[in-house]
């Protein structure tokens, strides 16, 4: 090939891409500089407030209580729901494994709550709840939350775990059998460890999501009762927009990202791990 | 597995899902029985309360907004999406891995992150309150996703379809518009209803930049409905019902679209029989 083709090729690819990156450059990496710039900054709009205040927002959520609980919440919901996800989902995906005759109906059922919109799911919730009054009880909101939220999701993980284990080819469990490996055997030493590495990109899906959630407990609970389920974001969003400290807001949500980024690190590292040892 | 065994776990999905079951019982019920405590099963059904919500709600106009918004959403980022992902994964950029690399990261970003520049953006540039301000938010989160899976679902396809091409003279986007995009058609597809889904569903950015009937997306005007102690439960109920169905129906539109493009032979001429069987 000519260098007058490479040329040309490369300047197709620059047309291609250049609009979806202009995209991403307008609306997604720049409102990103301005919220780290928003965030040391002092801005109420009502009042016309607009002061450079440095890393003084951060200072405060790191010593207010409010910020502290909202850390709290966050890792409760975000450990719990995802623990309990991958519980269940792997207990449905051997299910549906094991099924012939009725298992497109399985499917179809599974995946009926994880195709509602969460705004769905929140009311649908909350009529189920509304007899026992568990979102209004401090101690019961947030486990109330973490169980609409399992319910929403477990097919996300059922069917990834159980996409892989129909790849699995019988004939390694067979082997186990022969070799004398009972059931409970078998799947803790074969099938468990083959399905560890999908598990794990699953969890993390999930616990990104997770962190991030807002609708399911914005429409539930809106953070309450006496702040039991304030998560990260809703804090975030509360000064954001409730009490109007955009700068204070900014930075909240800037260490959700954060927060964010040092998970999916971490994941990345442990995934890397896996593979190597499988 | 014995057939029984089978059977008990198929009962045992059925009662995980069956709020949803629960949620269509409640909005036939009518609300008096509701009121008096009938929880559990209508002794008069009755559909008064999909009357209320498309006469006397909000729900009908916000469902107009929220296909007008996804579906252009879906459109804008299928389109950039798919160009840009055929670059990434065939043509010569300079520093694709750490482009791709961006990319990924970027599609983890929380909403929460950008929702508070964005909405000063918005209001800057007089787009509060209309479907523009939630289709390019929309877009920021869709469009990531969108290059990063059509980027690998394009280097998958076999070179040898688009040197066919060239051997026949064909340039490189006479190629991509001919020979990868109908290829890449299933994908592309499917990228496009989780698309659709994400944008049909999304709560925070629609929350946020909408004020008024205007531009409220369906799932907008579902949180807005009154609260739990003077509540039309038989309405709430009801409108729940139906915006998750309008997202099905459309998947199904979606998925007969695909079926009945002329490469697949199969599916389309089932797919138009029975277009043409619901015409007559």
């Amino acid at each position: 090939m000519t260098s007058g083709a490479d040329r040309a090729e490369r300047r197709l690819a620059a047309v291609l891409l250049a609009p979806a990156l202009a995209v991403l450059a307008g609306v997604t990496l720049y409102p990103l500089a301005q919220a780290l710039g928003l965030s040391l900054e002092r801005r109420v709009p009502v009042f016309g407030i607009d002061e450079f205040v440095g890393l003084r927002h951060y200072a405060f959520l790191l010593r207010d209580p409010a910020f502290a609980n909202a850390l709290r919440v966050t890792a409760v919901f975000t450990v719990a729901s995802v623990a309990l996800e991958v519980v269940l989902g792997v207990a449905a995906a051997l299910a549906l494994a094991t099924m012939r005759r009725w298992r497109a109906a399985g499917i179809g059922l599974l995946l009926l709550p994880w195709c509602l919109p969460g705004v769905v799911t929140a009311r649908i919730f909350e009529w189920l709840y509304e007899p026992t009054g568990w979102l209004g009880i401090p101690g019961r909101a947030l486990p109330a939350l973490i169980v609409a939220d399992v319910w929403r999701t477990t097919p996300f993980l059922a069917l990834f775990a159980y996409a892989r284990l129909i790849s699995i080819p019988p004939a390694i469990g067979e082997a186990a059998a022969v070799d004398g490996a009972g059931r409970l055997a078998t799947l803790r030493a074969i099938t468990l460890p083959l399905l560890a590495p999908v598990l794990l990109t699953a969890a993390l899906f999930r616990t990104l999501d997770a962190l991030r959630a807002f609708d399911l407990m914005y429409v539930l609970t809106g953070g309450g009762p006496a702040a039991t389920t304030e998560t990260l974001t809703l804090y975030a969003y509360r000064h954001l927009f409730q009490t109007l400290q955009l700068g204070l807001g900014a930075a909240a949500a800037v260490l959700v990202l954060v927060i964010v980024a040092l998970v999916a690190w971490a994941h990345v590292h442990a995934l890397d791990a896996t593979e190597a040892r499988t | 597995m014995s057939h029984r065994r089978e059977l008990l776990v198929l009962l045992a999905l059925a009662v995980y899902a069956s709020p949803v079951a629960w949620q269509l019982l409640t909005s036939i019920t009518p609300s008096e029985e509701l009121q008096q405590g009938a929880r559990l099963w209508p002794s008069h059904p009755t559909l008064a309360s999909y009357a209320v919500v498309f006469t006397q709600s909000p729900l009908p106009r916000a469902l107009v907004n929220s296909i007008g918004i996804a579906l252009t959403t879906t459109l804008l980022s299928t389109v950039l999406g798919t160009l840009g992902a055929y670059a990434l994964a065939r043509l010569a950029v300079p520093g694709r891995r750490a482009l791709v690399l961006g990319i990924l990261m970027t599609t983890a970003l929380p909403a929460i992150a950008t929702v508070g520049p964005l909405y000063l953006t918005m209001r800057a540039l007089g787009l509060r309150d209309t479907w523009g301000a939630v289709i390019i938010a929309h877009t920021s989160i869709a469009l990531p996703l969108m290059l990063w899976l059509m980027a690998r679902f394009l280097r998958a396809l076999p070179r040898e379809l688009e040197d066919a091409a060239f051997v026949d003279g064909a340039g490189r986007l006479q190629a991509l518009r001919h020979v990868v995009v109908p290829a890449a058609a299933p994908g592309i597809a499917s990228a496009a209803v989780v698309t659709f889904l994400y944008s049909w569903n999304e709560f925070l950015f629609a929350y946020t930049f909408t004020a008024t009937e205007a531009s409220r997306t369906a799932p907008v005007a579902l949180a807005l409905f009154p609260g739990v102690f003077e509540i039309p439960w038989a309405d709430i109920a009801a409108a729940s019902v139906n915006s998750p169905s309008q997202a099905a129906r459309s998947r199904h539109v979606t998925a007969v679209l695909r079926s009945s493009s002329p490469r697949a032979s199969a599916g389309s001429s089932a797919s138009r029989s029975g277009a043409a069987s619901v015409a007559r």
